[in-house]
């Protein structure tokens, strides 16, 4: 029987503040426990909530992005219950009125068709603190340094239909929030974190089916593997004649699998209510266009300008522009090298991230500049360095030993380019092996390769591959 | 000294006819000797008071004496005070040291109040009699077997005996105004969003309001001048220019319209509370006011409504109080559930208990509508009567409640007539609006309050419509026996 797969996913994308959304505490990962909550974050007796501006002018400003009414009026509500890391017993977020209201984001599918993606809405709320089990003797210890970091909640519409779509849609909205700069969406260290709901139905059937949330999933590669094992578990109970349950299930990367945290039954009764120590957030249209005019080149317009601009494939476009800081080190090269844009296209999604690959670093973090890459690239186009000696001379660029010219100079890797010089090295590589060359005559043609590697050899590759292959076959004849 | 008007402690004062390390010592010695029977006091700060009051003497040689640097003062135990415990009448907080000051306590440290102590309440303000207080009951200073009224009951006791010029109040549903009346003593609520919440512990955030406690009118306009304005801590609070409130003061009441709402007037007022309003009214008439009648048609809704909308917020206020962070803990808890049940069944007391069920329960799923949004919605049609009403009238004016101080005891068993004792003063927290309570007359020897009902950001009105009163008559000079 044919079973579609539904998915829907919330993320939430710790906004990228210098304080906390309603209060002055620093929001820096990492520090002491406990050393950056202030009164407010502790929920002591008698403090109050003021909202920070700045998440605010993030919200917006991903509203934006993605095409979505901004609420000229949003409520904050208490979302109630008991946790040791939840001071104040309820997290202020938002329920009925959020600030971005509908809106939509494109991915691209594998076959290069692209689908749209609903975004239902997202609201601002405050982090929780963290409770950390062990190291403390049966006990658990509360770190309070992440309670009240602002959070955007980005809910889309139940419109992906695999895992790779969920991946897809998840990436998009990585490097947007990337590209807004209102997240560091550094998934390790919890700034970008994402559940997943998913349901499966019959195909061709209208009504979804019974939806389990999935918790704790926090890379690309565990929302693919946590989604393929849910719709698997969802499919083996349906086709055996059971029934899915609604309830909300974790996600083990351990063990590849999800298991039950609590069902429907179990489930909170959140006590939702507006919270009355906050004022509605009134935004006006001035606001919003001051927002507006921050707004960075996005994901989709750049794409599109590499491909009308630098005559780039829409695959070589996508990957360039699949992070903002990818694309800006593309541009450099472009820039330097002379405006060889495919040239540099080939080197960056080449050379460049297989290096950056292996040694497991970002772009922002890559040893070769990108003006220092360009420049490379010009000495290949200028005829200085072949291609081949170009991959020796970018290791040695990534190994720190200096700019394309230095290396060039000083390993003596300038191309060998005038034509006596290659003829001499001609004629003695075919002095030297006479079967050869009368087996070639005779039309063993493949011995051709043969004398272009002894020439290179002989030159230790800085021969001009054209030239060594004019002059080669006028030699041979 | 103690049956001096700030006004006049002030100008001593300046005269030099005492010092404020005096004045301070006076009314710590009248609170070490005559407390004792009333219990208003929950902690004595006798050390801090002298050291702020010899801060006072020497800002005031230096000639940077403002109003009221040096009038010594008390503040109700529900405002947090940098070093000094907090514990809001409850078992929960009673180790509680908050480590700031609540907006209202720090603007009258900047004033050069030297705080006395910290005064008994209500748990959480959550009572009409201060018989919910885990530190046992306030007596009346009027007659030590009766309550003083709740929940600011200990602050409206101490100034009643004397024991402190003023002391800071908060009023969710009555708490300044009821304890005011039932005690003798003026006491103003202003305009929700006037008084910082910074620090003040919440009960039901959305009707909390701080306000001052004093023998007069006068008093309380030069404490309502230190202790309202603008405070970016509180999102609710109110940004507008610092207002003189003692501006109207000497403000003739020729022309006045007062309204009186035939629904303040009806069963349920004991007679003698009924026959000292007329009287107060009858004064206010020959001061040149006209009274009409005025209709507050939903006002029988909000009690019902109160019921509601504050303990749902103090359902989740109270939320905090888990035993994780500060506060009260339970000993050896098995598990967390443990920890938390256990902490907060054996840290609050039944009244708080009670309301956070009814909090809790008005706000869950399939309920929620049917209670809390409904009661929001009798919140603005109560607003909507008074909005209608100020279109013919300046002040409105009632008893501040139906009964003079009841007996301790007399109603702890009966929550509903316990919440009746508020039944005129809620309507105006619900709306929002300022209110006043002030001395108008004696039944049986009990004092009885005039309520005094403003329009928004009326005070400095009121307060001229209340001084007049007290230009001429004495009842807010009067001091209970036993106390002069």
């Amino acid at each position: 029987m044919d079973w579609e797969t539904v998915i829907g996913l919330e993320v939430h994308a710790q906004l990228a503040t210098k304080s906390k959304i309603f209060s002055g505490a620093s929001t820096a990962y990492g520090a002491a426990p406990n050393s950056q909550a202030c009164a407010v974050d502790l929920g002591l007796p008698g403090v109050l909530p003021v909202l920070n501006r700045e998440a605010v002018r993030m919200a917006v400003k991903f509203g934006l992005a993605i095409d979505a009414e901004i609420a000229p009026r949003s409520v904050f509500a208490r979302k109630n219950y008991f946790y040791p890391d939840l001071p104040k017993g309820y997290q202020i977020s938002q329920y009925e009125l959020p600030v971005v209201g509908l809106g939509r984001i494109e991915i691209e599918l594998e076959d290069g068709e692209t689908k749209t993606i609903g975004i239902t809405r997202a609201h601002l709320e405050e982090d929780a603190g963290k409770s950390l089990h062990e190291d403390f003797h049966g006990m658990s210890g509360i770190d309070l340094n992440r309670a009240g970091t602002p959070l955007l909640e980005i809910v889309s519409e139940p419109d992906m239909r695999s895992a790779k779509e969920a991946v897809a849609y998840l990436k998009k909205l990585h490097a947007l929030v990337r590209y807004l700069e209102i997240c560091d969406g550094n998934m390790q260290e919890g700034s970008f974190r994402c559940d997943a709901n998913v349901s499966v139905r019959r195909k061709g059937t209208e009504k979804f089916g019974t939806r389990a949330e999935i918790k704790n999933i926090n890379s690309f590669r565990f929302v693919e593997r946590a989604i393929n094992f849910e719709v698997e578990r969802q499919i083996d109970i349906l086709e055996g004649g059971g029934a899915v349950v609604q309830e909300t299930r974790l996600f083990d990367p351990d063990k590849g699998e999800t298991r039950s945290m609590r069902s429907k039954e179990e489930a909170n009764d959140y006590r939702y209510f507006p919270d009355p120590d906050l004022l509605p957030l009134e935004i006006d249209s001035g606001f919003i266009e001051a927002v507006r005019g921050t707004l960075p080149e996005l994901p989709d317009e750049k794409k599109h300008r590499f491909m009308t601009h630098y005559g780039l494939s829409a695959y070589d476009a996508g990957v360039l522009t699949a992070s903002r800081e990818m694309g800006d080190y593309y541009e450099a090269v472009v820039k330097a090298c002379g405006g060889h844009a495919k040239l540099a296209a080939n080197w960056v999604m080449g050379e460049l991230s297989a290096a950056l690959n292996k040694d497991n670093r970002e772009i922002t973090e890559s040893p070769v500049s990108a003006e220092a890459l360009g420049r490379m690239l010009a000495r290949i186009e200028d005829n200085t360095i072949s291609g081949k000696i170009a991959k020796d001379v970018f290791e040695a660029m990534w190994n720190g030993e200096g700019s394309a010219d230095e290396v060039i100079e000083k390993k003596g890797l300038k191309q060998i380019t005038d034509t006596g010089a290659i003829e001499t090295i001609i004629d003695k590589v075919i002095a030297d092996n006479p079967s050869q060359l009368e087996q070639y005559r005779a039309g063993k043609d493949k011995l051709f390769g043969f004398f272009v590697g002894q020439v290179m050899k002989a030159t230790g590759g800085k021969a001009n591959p054209a030239q060594v292959n004019d002059l080669l076959k006028r030699k041979l004849q | 000294m103690h049956d001096k008007t700030i006004a006049e402690l002030s100008a001593a004062l300046a005269r030099g006819e005492f010092s404020s390390v005096e004045l301070t010592e006076h009314f710590l010695g009248r609170i070490e000797s005559l407390d004792g029977g009333l219990n208003s006091f929950v902690t004595i700060t006798g050390e801090q008071a002298l050291a702020a009051a010899r801060e006072a003497d020497a800002r005031r040689a230096r000639g940077e004496a403002g109003p009221l640097t040096g009038v010594p003062m008390a503040h109700k135990d529900i405002f947090c005070t940098d070093g000094v415990r907090t514990t809001c009448g409850s078992k929960m907080l009673d180790n509680f040291i908050a480590p700031y000051d609540a907006g209202v306590v720090e603007r009258f440290r900047a004033a050069g109040c030297p705080m006395l102590g910290k005064t008994n309440m209500d748990e959480f303000a959550m009572g009409s009699s201060n018989e919910t207080s885990f530190h046992g009951p306030v007596k009346n200073p009027w007659d030590t077997g009766r309550v003083p009224g709740g929940s600011s009951g200990g602050s409206a006791a101490a100034v009643a005996a004397r024991l402190t010029p003023s002391a800071t109040g908060t009023d969710t549903g009555g708490s300044i105004r009821q304890p005011a009346s039932l005690c003798g003593v003026t006491g103003m609520k202003p305009t929700y969003g006037r008084v910082s919440r910074w620090g003040m512990i919440a009960f039901a955030s959305s009707l909390d309001q701080g306000g001052p406690m004093a023998a007069s009118a006068e008093d309380c306009a030069l404490l309502a001048n230190v202790m309202c304005g603008f405070d970016g801590r509180d999102s609710t609070s109110i940004e507008c220019a610092d207002e003189d409130f003692t501006a109207r003061l000497d403000e003739p009441l020729k022309g006045l319209r007062i309204g009186l709402p035939r629904e303040f007037f009806g069963d349920g007022m004991a007679p003698g509370v009924a026959a000292a309003v007329d009287e107060a009214i009858g004064e206010y008439r020959k001061l040149g006011a006209e009274v009409k009648d005025v209709t507050l048609p939903n006002s029988g809704l909000s009690v019902p409504a109160y019921y509601v909308v504050a303990p749902a917020e103090c359902s989740s206020n109270l939320a905090r109080f888990d035993g994780v962070r500060y506060g009260y803990r339970c000993e050896n808890p098995k598990d967390l559930m443990d920890l938390y049940t256990r902490s907060r069944g054996e840290g609050f007391g039944a009244e708080v208990k009670r309301r956070i069920m009814v909090g809790t329960y008005a706000l869950s799923a399939g309920y929620f509508d049917a209670y809390y949004l409904k009661a929001q919605k009798v919140r603005r049609l109560i607003a909507e009567d008074f909005r209608k009403a100020f279109e013919d009238v300046d002040v409105i004016m009632g008893p501040t409640s139906p009964t003079t101080a009841f007996r301790l005891g007399e109603k702890t068993d009966d929550p509903v007539s316990m919440y009746l004792s508020d039944i005129y003063t809620i309507a105006v927290n619900l709306a929002g609006l300022p209110g006043m309570s002030i001395p108008a007359g004696f039944s049986d020897g009990l004092p009885v309050g005039l309520q005094l009902i403003g329009n928004y950001f009326e005070e400095a009105r009121l307060l001229g419509v209340a001084h007049q009163y007290q230009l001429v008559t004495d009842w807010h000079q009067r001091i209970p026996g036993g106390f002069a």
